[in-house]
């Protein structure tokens, strides 16, 4: 059972015309994950080009904002490649349009600028009193339940689709797991980041997956 | 990035935090010269990034410049607890009537700031959370918001100090907040925060540690870095801004990511107890996004360091993708030339694993051997390097 990303998990890109956001996006779309577009303020109202899974080409709208970016497209999770001294802005826009899970790439983030933004976070509530946003990272690789969608910068080809959950602080050493445990696959695969202040936990990724009983080793 | 004592003190000056006069001085000359031009009764304080400095006799009072010039001979030089004492800060002798305590960090467990409190100041703020708890106060401090007068009425009520003396701490406490958030901190602290004879307030002893990812936005902070360090490499790396640490061994290791690169020295390690107790010669990771030109420094660093054999570079592709890596270390090679003598071996993994193979395949550098998995470059390097011990 894969948490919090599954194959109808709609996404928009936050720098998709920068140099990393290019790349990712093609990677994302490329391990089938639902791209429908992306933002970029001094580009709004232009398209960028791109292939999905099966090598089709697909044109993506670039919005001015992501309130835009959200009602245009129906999107429910963004993905942010914005350099660090504008990603504070740049998340704090998607938790005031409400996205429900934002994946912060971005390494070199002052940590006020995360202690702000988790603030910001935590403030804005839904009805049941929780967060309306999830934050995964900043300084993270992202998340990816393989085979169904990729949300991050994992190469998605390491693993397949198993039955192990996976949450880690660490980038590459969390490939380097995947790849070992490749023959097992995974659900989701989590990497929170590194970072002093981080928008989940491992204790956050743990409750959704349901376990009712500690994993005994065998 | 820890600041030293003087450093901290120039910063609260700047924010408008009430400090005495303090000039740092590195001989005694200069220390003799900073007592003539404050006056009176100084003190000369050793400048190290450790507590307990003054059990360690790194701090005298002097009552004439003379006296100032041969404390200052004492003191430099000087080795506390491993660190030794290159600066001295002359600073104003203070008229100390009551001694109180005072800091405000990040509270990574709360992903928020945290300020602490106490009128008993002047101990070791550890001791006292252990022995007297209900005398330090902690409060939670919004990210959003700061240390706002409001919540500096809040800290000193819950530190119970009295009236006369709160309404003179809580305009001191704005401004420490002030210091925290407009310079990027990660800690100020001020031990002690005292009250003169006069009932001023003044903050007489400072910490600061600096958040390194905000460097860009704060021009004078990369001045303030010291960038002496005890080991010539780690220097060297440092000018690199390279994530190296030395450490005592034969083979040396470059990977991306500092989960994956302490992995990698575990599986060298275990490696090198068949081959010879062979061990890990350093940490090194390149990080995200690393250049050809960063691998060269790193590749510089560590071939540079005469106990390394061998050298295991182990890359995981991410963002950082694999060919980048191969062409990083194909140009830092070139770079190298003939000063490049140690064999390399390289796996590499993840996006872009072909492109990368293939590039360091055409190359055929003789130095280089390529390895499939973690564990079998690891043993390739590890037999390497003890075959050529």
């Amino acid at each position: 059972m894969s948490i919090f990303l599954n194959k109808d998990s709609k996404v928009i890109v936050q720098g998709i015309t920068g140099g990393e956001g290019t790349k990712h996006t093609a990677r994302m779309l490329a391990a089938g994950t639902q791209v429908l577009g992306g933002v970029n303020a001094r580009k709004a109202g232009t398209t960028v080009q791109h292939k999905d899974k099966d090598g089709q080409d697909v044109e993506l709208p670039v919005f001015g904002s992501v309130s835009e970016a959200v009602s245009e497209t129906g999107a429910n999770a963004s993905i942010v490649f914005v350099p660090p001294a504008f990603c504070k802005d740049a998340v704090i826009e998607a938790i005031d349009a409400e996205v429900p899970l934002i994946v912060v790439i971005t390494e070199g983030i002052p940590v006020q600028d995360s202690a702000e933004f988790w603030a910001h976070a935590k403030a804005n509530t839904g009805a049941d009193g929780k967060p309306k946003s999830r934050i995964i990272g900043p300084n993270c690789p992202g998340i990816i339940s393989p085979e169904e969608s990729l949300l991050g910068i994992t190469p998605a080809n390491i693993t397949g689709k198993g039955k192990l959950g996976l949450v880690s602080k660490s980038g590459t050493l969390t490939y380097q797991m995947m790849y070992e445990l490749r023959d097992l696959g995974f659900t989701t695969a989590i990497g929170i980041g590194g970072d002093p202040v981080i928008g989940t936990t491992h204790i956050d990724a743990w409750k959704p997956s349901r376990l009712t009983r500690r994993p005994r080793p065998s | 990035m820890d600041l030293f004592e003087y450093q901290a003190r120039d910063l609260f000056e700047k924010h408008g935090v009430p400090v005495l006069a303090g000039i740092v001085a590195t001989t005694p000359e200069e220390a003799k010269a900073a007592a003539e031009k404050i006056g009176g009764v100084t003190v000369v304080k050793a400048q190290v990034k450790v507590g307990g400095r003054g059990k360690a006799g790194g701090v005298k009072v002097a009552k004439t410049a003379d006296e100032a010039y041969q404390y200052a001979k004492d003191i430099l030089g000087m080795d506390i607890k491993g660190h030794t004492v290159h600066r001295v800060m002359i600073a104003e002798g203070a008229d100390i009537a009551e001694e109180y305590y005072f800091s405000v960090l990040l509270d990574r467990a709360n992903r928020s700031y945290l300020a602490m409190c106490s009128v008993e100041g002047g101990m070791e703020i550890e001791q006292l959370a252990v022995e007297r708890p209900e005398a330090l106060a902690k409060v939670d401090v919004n990210p959003a918001e700061g240390i706002t007068e409001a919540k500096a009425r809040e800290i000193v009520e819950q530190a119970k100090f009295d009236a006369e003396t709160a309404e003179k701490v809580i305009p001191v406490l704005v401004k420490l907040g002030e210091v925290y958030t407009k310079e990027d901190t990660t800690l100020v602290e001020v031990n002690p925060l005292v009250k003169t004879g006069n009932g001023d307030i003044l903050a007489l002893d400072g910490k600061v540690s600096l958040d390194d990812n905000a460097e860009f936005r704060h021009e004078d902070h990369a001045a303030l870095a010291d960038k002496s360090s005890a080991d010539p490499l780690e220097e060297k790396a440092k000018e690199n801004d390279l994530n190296y640490v030395k450490l005592d061994g034969e083979v040396g290791i470059i990977g991306n990511g500092a989960g994956l690169v302490m992995s990698t020295l575990d599986v060298v390690a275990y490696a090198g107890e068949k081959h010879g107790n062979v061990k890990p010669a350093n940490f090194l990771d390149i990080g995200g996004g690393a250049s050809a030109e960063v691998m060269a420094a790193g590749l510089d660093v560590i071939l540079n360091d005469p106990q390394v054999k061998s050298v295991f570079v182990n890359v995981f592709g991410g963002i950082t993708a694999c060919d980048a890596v191969a062409n990083g270390i194909v140009k830092a090679l070139e770079i190298l030339g003939d000063s490049a003598t140690k064999p390399i071996v390289v796996r590499l993994d993840g996006n872009n694993v072909e492109e990368g193979r293939q590039i360091l395949a055409d190359a055929n550098h003789p130095l280089v051997t390529s390895a499939e998995t973690m564990d079998s470059g690891a043993d390739k390097a590890a037999e390497l390097a003890h075959s050529a011990k």
